[in-house]
């Protein structure tokens, strides 16, 4: 079983950007919304140097990071091209407009 | 006998007049009467007395006062290349030999087909068996006032010639009112002989009709070279002028003075003569597969038909038409099935060709091939594995071999990969992968015509090491001049390095294959005004792009479009987005404006707040004279910026591709050695470029003598205060690659300071690519050809001028102000979770 909880509706991110959600103490998630209207989460870190990924330009359905330009694909959290690492990604689900994501599974265990 | 209905009275030839009627006797030959003396009339004869020379008597009337000659040879009559001697096509001999009564200088002004006969202008009345109208057409005159001035001429016989010859030489202005194949040919020969010439093209692409905007845009920008002036989507409004024309007035108000005028805005098949006579008229005079119009003793030819819904404005046609009328005439109808037309422009040096239909319908292709620089341009349109149309620019040798292929229809399937570079290659084996069939060549097989270079030549260069394609350009000059064999030479590449090629400056990213030079200009040439156009137009390969192409995009249309485009957040690298710096811990430092480094107890006291309210781990003094709060979180920046706004401090776009800092020091002011008073000038100057968005981060100083306390020669644009007045240096900067300024030139006045400061501005932001700072610019384009814009060029650099004040109207708006007001909070403020769904 998994715990969703509601972190607002899609208008609330704009298009080809993203937002950030604190879920209890846990790190930081970024949620991204594309060009063509799907919502993507990640662990706001770059597996580079840990840069936040929410603020860099998404294209397609991947973020190029804002530090040192890495693009991370949003669905799999995967560095592309020749670089290599891999964001944990966070479960999302649309619940009508409403975007739900899966909690983190520490969060989950403290509760 | 019953007279057609619509036949108009006043039409009607007077058979009683004094004049002999010629009757059909003549040892019992029918009589062929033929109105109009032009090139189908008269072709439509030869063809005519090829097949049965006996077989009619001919009588031709020609309304112009000459013997037949090949109207599309005027261009280079007035070009001065050929004289009309050169273009007679039928000399007075060939009349006499073929037993033809010519009758020049005589139209026909009515048909009565009862009587079967006509009658001429000079009364004379002439009966006939069989009657061939092929009067051509008439220029089209837009209907604006003054259009019936004196020195408002068309372009279209021998007379119109005399006309512009008479006025060229007296130099001075001309017009030409549309920018089509005609037009363009009278601006080129009237450029020729020595008048200053404005084409006033109502469409924004010249030649639409045969070009697309690409190629239309290449062209242009070669007459531009030429010294011709172009207006595209300019809208004539009025002719003036006091007894003769002085000069055309635009819709948007402009004027521009000329001496003459042609219109050459389209032509319209010449019908009076037909339709008076009451013979069926649509758009042109309606005819059968046989040339034969509703009348079966009358036919019709040339430019004045309808055929099938056609009418042509060409030669070609008029061939394939004559040919079926004198097999008609001579009882072997074959029956004309219309054409396919292809049109080359006749402007020497400028090698432009199209066929048939390129604007991209449901269902077709394009395959092009394009080498901007070198001024070569290639599309051929493909639907359903048969070429459809083709236009080439710059190098038009396999012109023929495209129509041909479009003409029959040809299934093209095996030799699409290398149709684009024409027959040599396309035909090689009809291998269907373009790398086997450039490794199957043979090592002496010719890569380039152009140079010479042989595949052998080109394989030996690159394992010498020339890994890309600008390499093998500079080393063995394959590809270099027209471009074609471009796609030969990278597979050529490939072939020998696999994934080693090093790709050259070529695309702006991997969405596209166009140069950043490429997208900018047609994003000004087809007025596009946001992103998705841009990629939708010019296919891009990505659905929006990449955090390259998009902050690019972005740029060139906020730059080509001030005060209209609306800038894309989206498209901009975090710092703009942000409106500070970000930092490698994600947080943002913060650095407002201090107009030329000057600050004051109000402002250092505002920052000392800022820094103890949110606290803030470090400040610092940058090499550009202002001071970096860092560690500022990014939902804390609109409260940071409402205090230091407070304060009367605005964005120091210390993140941005803009205007950074104006450095200056202390000048004559303070400094015994000052000369001028250079902190001053340097405030001016950073009040009047702050907030501009640049293709990259842009620096200014302001040294207030040749000692140069401000660093003035590293910095993209600097100001050396001497005695005598300002040295103004450009193209300088710190960093990796160290680069000191060149001299631009030297004023004696700030005003003129601070005039070439904005003109250079400006220069570079509409002609640097993206990302290229001014030195890599000034490297690339030459610092003489910025002096020839910003020096030499007094009006250039005055427009400018105010094309970069107009722009700052726009972007001298703080950001800060609006962030702190509230505006993009999104931005800065994290979502809240709300409530938990348990599944
Ligand atoms: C400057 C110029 C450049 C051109 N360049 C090209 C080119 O590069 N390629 C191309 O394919 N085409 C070109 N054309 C078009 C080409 O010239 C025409 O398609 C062709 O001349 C049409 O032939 P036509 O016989 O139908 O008409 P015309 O050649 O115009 O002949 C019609 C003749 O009939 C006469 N006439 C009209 N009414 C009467 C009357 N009532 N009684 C007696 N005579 C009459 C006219 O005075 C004229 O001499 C060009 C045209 C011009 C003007
Ligand atoms: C987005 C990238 C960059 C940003 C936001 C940025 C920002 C800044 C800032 C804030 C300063 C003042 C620093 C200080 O003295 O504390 C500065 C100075 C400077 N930067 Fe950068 N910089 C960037 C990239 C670069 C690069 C790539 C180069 C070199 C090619 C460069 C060359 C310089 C130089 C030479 C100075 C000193 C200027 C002087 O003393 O007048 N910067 N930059
Ligand atoms: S550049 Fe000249 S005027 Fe300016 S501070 Fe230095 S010495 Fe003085
Ligand atoms: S931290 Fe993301 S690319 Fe370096």
């Amino acid at each position: 079983m998994t715990d969703w909880i509601d972190i607002g509706t899609i208008a609330d991110i704009p298009q080809r950007g993203a937002r950030t959600v604190q879920i209890g103490g846990e790190k930081e998630i970024a949620v991204f919304r594309t060009g063509d209207d799907q919502v993507f989460a990640l662990v706001n870190e770059c597996p580079h140097k840990n840069g936040p990924l929410s603020q860099g330009i998404v294209h397609g359905h991947n973020v190029a990071c804002p530090l040192h330009n890495w693009t991370i694909a949003l669905k799999t959290g995967e560095a592309q091209g020749n670089d290599e690492g891999c964001t944990p990604t966070v479960a999302v689900r649309m619940d009508g407009d409403r975007i739900l994501i899966a909690q983190p599974v520490q969060a989950r265990e403290a509760a | 006998m019953e007279f057609q209905d619509g036949t108009q009275a006043g039409m009607e030839p007077a058979l009683d007049s004094g004049d002999a009627l010629l009757t059909p006797a003549d040892g019992g030959r029918e009589h062929l009467v033929v109105v109009g003396n032009g090139m189908a009339g008269c072709r439509a004869v030869e063809e005519l007395l090829a097949r049965d020379a006996a077989r009619y008597r001919v009588t031709i009337f020609g309304a112009e006062p000459h013997v037949n000659y090949n109207r599309i040879m005027l261009s280079p009559v007035l070009a001065g290349e050929k004289s009309f001697d050169d273009i007679v096509i039928n000399t007075r001999e060939w009349y006499a030999d073929n037993g033809i009564d010519l009758i020049a200088g005589d139209p026909v002004s009515a048909i009565n087909r009862s009587a079967k006969a006509v009658t001429s202008r000079s009364g004379r009345t002439v009966h006939y068996d069989k009657l061939l109208i092929a009067t051509g057409s008439d220029p089209f005159i837009i209907p604006v006032p003054g259009k019936d001035l004196p020195g408002v001429i068309s372009f279209r016989d021998m007379r119109d010639v005399d006309t512009m010859l008479a006025a060229a030489a007296n130099g001075g202005n001309a017009v030409v009112i549309g920018g089509g194949l005609l037009g363009l040919e009278a601006a080129h020969g009237l450029t020729l002989r020595g008048m200053k010439v404005t084409v006033i093209h109502l469409m924004d692409t010249l030649m639409e009709r045969q070009l697309d905007e690409a190629a239309g845009w290449l062209l242009k920008s070669a007459l531009e070279a030429r010294g011709q002036t172009i207006l595209t989507g300019a809208n004539t409004a009025e002719i003036y002028g006091e007894g003769k024309v002085e000069g055309v007035r635009l819709k948007d108000g402009r004027e521009i003075p000329a001496s003459l005028v042609v219109m050459a805005v389209g032509i319209r098949p010449s019908t009076a003569l037909a339709r008076g006579a009451g013979l069926a008229v649509n758009r042109g005079i309606l005819v059968d597969d046989h040339m034969v119009t509703s009348d079966p003793d009358v036919l019709a030819v040339g430019e004045c038909v309808e055929h099938d819904g056609n009418v042509y404005g060409l030669v070609a046609p008029l061939w394939d038409m004559c040919r079926s009328l004198a097999d008609g005439l001579t009882d072997r109808h074959t029956g004309y099935k219309g054409s396919v037309t292809s049109t080359k422009l006749k402007v020497a040096g400028l090698d432009v060709f199209s066929a048939g239909d390129f604007s991209g319908g449901e269902g077709s292709e394009d395959i092009v091939l394009r080498d901007a620089s070198r001024g070569v341009y290639k599309r051929v349109v493909v639907k359903d594995h048969r070429i459809v149309g083709a236009v080439l620019y710059g190098d038009t040798a396999d012109g023929g071999w495209y129509f041909d292929l479009l003409r029959k229809g040809e299934d093209i399937a095996d030799i699409r990969d290398l149709l684009i570079f024409g027959p040599a290659f396309a035909s090689g084996g009809g291998a269907l992968d373009p790398k086997a069939a450039v490794a199957a060549l043979s090592d002496d097989a010719e890569i380039c015509g152009c140079n010479g270079v042989s595949k052998g030549q080109v394989v030996a260069c690159i394992e010498q090491g020339a890994r890309s394609l600008d390499a093998v350009r500079g080393a063995c000059k394959a590809s270099a001049s027209c471009g074609s064999c471009t796609g030969l030479v990278e597979n050529l590449l490939s072939e020998v390095l696999g994934d080693g090629v090093q790709s050259g400056p070529k695309s702006l990213c991997k969405c596209t294959s166009f140069g950043h030079d490429d997208v900018r200009r047609e994003i000004v040439a087809q007025d596009m005004r946001s992103i998705p156009e841009v990629m939708q137009k010019l296919h891009w390969s990505t659905p929006d792009g990449c955090s390259s192409c998009r902050p690019a995009l972005n740029y060139y249309l906020l730059c080509a479009l001030p005060g209209i485009y609306q800038d894309d957040q989206q498209s901009r690298f975090v710092n703009e987005r942000m409106h500070a710096n970000i930092q490698k811990d994600g947080t943002y430092s913060v650095v407002p404006r201090m107009w030329g480094g000057l600050t004051n107890p109000r402002e250092l006291r505002a920052i000392a707040d800022v820094v103890e309210k949110y606290d803030a781990p470090m400040v610092k003094v940058t090499g550009g004279q202002r001071l970096d709060i860092f560690g500022i979180k990014k939902e804390d920046l609109p409260a940071v910026w409402a205090d230091l706004n407070a304060a009367g401090m605005v964005s120091g776009h210390a993140y941005g591709k803009s205007l950074r800092t104006v450095k200056t020091c202390v000048g004559s002011e303070w400094c015994r050695f000052g000369t001028q008073d250079s902190t001053g000038l340097g405030v001016k100057t950073e009040r009047m470029t702050w907030g501009s968005w640049m293709p990259h981060k842009f620096k200014i100083a302001v040294s207030g003598c040749p000692r140069n306390c401000a660093e003035a020669t590293i910095k993209d644009f600097g100001v050396v205060c001497v005695d005598s007045g300002y040295e103004l240096h450009v193209g300088g900067n710190g960093g990796i690659h160290l680069r000191a300024t060149d001299l631009l030139c030297k004023v004696t006045t700030e005003q003129e300071a601070l005039d070439y400061c904005a003109a250079f501005i400006q220069l570079y932001r509409e002609e640097a690519r993206y990302l290229e700072r001014t030195a890599p610019w000034i490297e690339r384009v030459g610092v003489d050809y910025v002096k020839s814009r910003i020096v030499e060029d007094h009006a250039g650099r005055e427009a400018l001028r105010a094309r970069f004040l107009c722009a700052q109207s726009f972007s001298q708006d703080d950001p800060w102000a609006q962030r702190a007001a509230g505006a993009r909070a999104d931005l800065h403020q994290p979502l809240n979770p709300t409530a938990i769904a348990a599944e």
